[in-house]
């Protein structure tokens, strides 16, 4: 099944390197990786989607700690979540067959953002299952192009997601009265 | 107050008790190498950058400090991997400051530029890399924290020459923020209730007592633990010498050429106790047959080595002192009286097969030679080795009854290991007793270093087991291959020559009772001192269990004329 990871790293040159490494170099399989900005300017929000169990999700996430530039990663597959993803799609379109176009992605909610003598863009943005809806229906009349930028999510309200290896980034106090601070070290 | 980027450098280092560095210089580190002449540091010259990393490493281990090891950019970089990656696999660490060529021709594939970093991500713990001297002061600091907290490991900086040559203003940095690198600490009380649940509960236990021992300082814990529990223990490679081999709770080493009473316990047990392992392919044997009756129970600071490759009932991912000492006043004392009776039965059955079994036909044996060395240093000399069948037979024969004495490359499993630790080992320990065992394949491999050892007047034995063949490789191809030889037969030199054109003084045994007064000359004698011992060409390191095969289905030794040495 699929599984979708939040994952909060540094903003620093090299970390999508050292992610993808990661991924190359423990034989893991990702759908898409998807990096960007984020509130705080010194961090950046990957959104890693995979296919595997509930352990291929833990072994990653574990993974994803032994690197010093994670500061956070959570599980959101299954959780209340809002995941999007954008895709434009280019089709073949000639005057008269606009219309048709126009029409299937209106029931989407998606848009016509580009118009060509034969053919057209088509922006939409939703879960993959609504993507993949209209892609179907405009296979039909000829996809040229199409360019998509893999799944983000963000968790509704406060809720938070799974954490396989609660406490594996030291973050957790685990049910302990003290915890030492090791955020700044001193020594 | 204004310093270059060098200056910096060495004011962190030196700030930070670093008193000797290993490395070789070349083009891109040169401001480094002069900045170094005002601060109070030693620097070891080694023939080769290798040599170089595999000191720091013997050194860090040792020590329990990071050593530091130094190179210039390209092939000098580049020398250092194998060590690097021998660093990672075993959890040394290590330090590697490699200078690289100024940051404006990074990517013109100037004169030795190599792209360090990007070559050394998967084998370090973390690396950088540095274009100004502003970056020097916390990058030098974090990367000593992360090289020797949590899961120790190599850290690379790689620093750009402009970057050692400018000034810039300098202060101490006293905080450094890490918002990614939290190692844990305590495992959750929930899960420390269920670990000693079924320790209570178990007739069967068996510890498995790793590296993490050692590194978490939890030798006493774990005896305590021991003790209490009436758990027997056996030891990874790395792990021996974590509690004493000669205590009746011990059961020597486990997994491919471990005692057959280990493999034994743990292919019976009902609990295993892994302490700071992580379940390596040498001792599992196949992993679908692995202790198959048995719960499990992981300590482990590494998250990622959790199911890895055994799925366990209960992780406790912490530091391994923090959950001992938190899970010992959660754990009555126990007895488990039948179990161990079980285990006596296997250990003196296997002592009349296999190890303290060996031919006893008037040839030379490495058996010979480790069991007289164990004996005449009173197994407290630090020992080191290279990779193959003297590795194995240096883990059964020669006791480790403290920690920090087996230096040796136990994941990467790097030939060449052994003289250059010894040296890196030396530094740490001028007053102790330093041996390396080594085979005539993997001696040869590093054995420039022999100089740096007279060069640095380091006084460290070496015991070079001669069999004219690479010997492990020669051992599977005549269990597995139809004793095919296949470019494993090795025409040497002469050793005691090459040892003495060196500076050294050498000596050649062949006959077994020459060896007690070999060891004797090579204690006395004062500096390094070379051995060579013409062992039987074509004997095997027993018991076996062949890769792939179930734990307890072992090769032993055959029954020949073997005669149990006590």
């Amino acid at each position: 099944m699929q599984h979708t990871l939040i994952a909060l790293v540094e903003n620093k040159p090299g970390v999508l390197n050292r992610v993808a490494s990661l991924f190359r170099r423990r034989n893991f399989n990702i759908e898409s990786l998807n990096v960007g900005q984020t509130e705080q300017p010194e961090i950046s929000r990957m959104t890693i989607v995979m296919d595997g169990q509930d352990l291929d999700a833990r072994k990653v996430e574990v993974n994803l700690y032994k690197l010093v530039n994670v500061i956070d990663v959570q599980d959101v597959t299954n959780q209340p979540a809002v995941t999007r993803d954008l895709a434009l799609i280019k089709v073949k379109a000639t005057p008269e067959q606009r219309a048709e176009v126009a029409n299937l992605a209106s029931i989407f909610r998606a848009r016509i953002v580009d118009v060509a003598s034969d053919s057209v863009i088509v922006e939409i943005t939703g879960t993959e299952d609504k993507i993949e809806s209209l892609l179907e229906l405009l296979r039909p009349q000829g996809v040229l192009e199409m360019v998509r930028t893999g799944q983000v999510a963000m968790m509704r309200g406060n809720a938070s997601g799974v954490r396989y290896a609660p406490g594996a980034n030291g973050n957790n106090k685990n049910g302990h009265e003290k915890d030492e601070e090791v955020e700044i070290f001193t020594d | 107050m204004r310093k270059t980027g060098a200056e910096i450098l060495w004011e962190i280092l030196t700030r930070e008790g670093v008193d000797v560095v290993f490395g070789y210089p070349g083009g891109a580190n040169m401001p480094i190498y002069d900045g170094m002449l005002s601060y109070p540091v030693h620097h070891v010259l080694t023939r080769h950058e290798q040599g170089a990393a595999h000191m720091a490493d013997g050194y860090a281990r040792a020590s329990g400090k990071v050593g530091v090891v130094m190179s210039t950019s390209g092939p000098g970089a580049t020398n250092l991997v194998t060590g690097i990656a021998t660093a990672m696999m075993d959890s040394s660490p290590i330090l590697a400051i490699t200078g690289q060529v100024h940051a404006h021709l990074i990517g013109g594939d100037a004169f030795q530029e190599t792209d360090v970093t990007g070559i050394t991500l998967p084998i370090t713990k973390h690396n950088y890399l540095i274009t100004s001297a502003n970056e020097i002061a916390e990058v030098v600091r974090e990367a000593l924290y992360i090289a020797r907290s949590g899961r120790p490991g190599p850290v690379l900086i790689d620093i750009c020459k402009n970057a050692q040559i400018e000034q810039v203003e300098y202060e101490y940095p006293e905080n450094i923020t890490l918002p990614g690198y939290k190692p844990p600490a305590h495992a959750p009380v929930a899960d420390l209730e269920r670990a000693a649940e079924l320790i209570v509960q178990a007739e069967r236990p068996v510890i498995l007592a790793g590296h993490g021992v050692v590194m978490s300082a939890a030798v006493g814990e774990l005896a305590e633990f021991a003790l209490r529990t009436d758990t027997p223990i056996t030891h990874t490679l790395l792990g021996l010498g974590n509690f004493p081999s000669t205590h009746p709770l011990s059961l020597g080493m486990m997994g491919m050429h471990g005692s057959a009473e280990s493999n034994l316990a743990i292919q019976n047990a009902d609990l295993i106790l892994a302490f700071g392992m992580r379940f390596d392919d040498r001792v599992t044997g196949n992993l679908r047959n692995y202790a198959p009756r048995a719960r499990k129970i992981h300590v482990e600071i590494d998250p990622s080595e959790i199911h890895k490759n055994i799925e366990v009932d209960v992780p406790l991912i912490g530091d391994l002192k923090t959950v001992l000492t938190e899970l010992l006043p959660m754990v009555p004392e126990l007895s488990h009286d039948a179990w161990r009776e079980q285990i006596e039965e296997w250990r003196s059955e296997s002592n009349e097969r296999d190890i303290l079994a060996w031919p006893d036909d008037g040839k030379l044996y490495v058996a010979h030679v480790l069991h007289d060395l164990w004996e005449a240093t009173v197994g407290d000399a630090i020992v080191t080795t290279d990779v193959g069948q003297h590795q194995m037979w240096t883990a059964q024969y020669y006791q480790m009854d403290k920690p920090n004495r087996l230096i040796t490359s136990g994941g990467a499993g790097t030939m060449g290991f052994g003289l250059p630790s010894a040296i890196g080992a030396w530094f740490a320990n001028k007053d102790k007793e330093i041996w390396t065992v080594v085979g005539d394949g993997g001696f040869q491999m590093t054995q420039a270093e022999l100089t740096t050892a007279i060069q640095e007047g380091a006084n460290i034995k070496i015991a070079l087991m001669n069999n004219n063949f690479l010997g492990m490789v020669r051992q599977w191809q005549e269990f597995f291959f139809d004793k095919r030889y296949s470019a494993v037969e090795l025409k040497n030199p002469d050793f005691v020559k090459i040892a003495e054109a060196h500076g050294l003084n050498a000596r050649r045994v062949i006959e077994p009772r020459d060896v007690p007064s070999a060891i004797e000359f090579a204690r006395s004698t004062p500096g390094p001192v070379l051995i060579e011992f013409r062992v039987e060409k074509e004997d095997s390191v027993f018991p076996m269990v062949p890769t792939g095969a179930d734990l307890d289905q072992m090769i032993r030794r055959p029954k020949r004329r073997a005669k149990v040495h006590q």
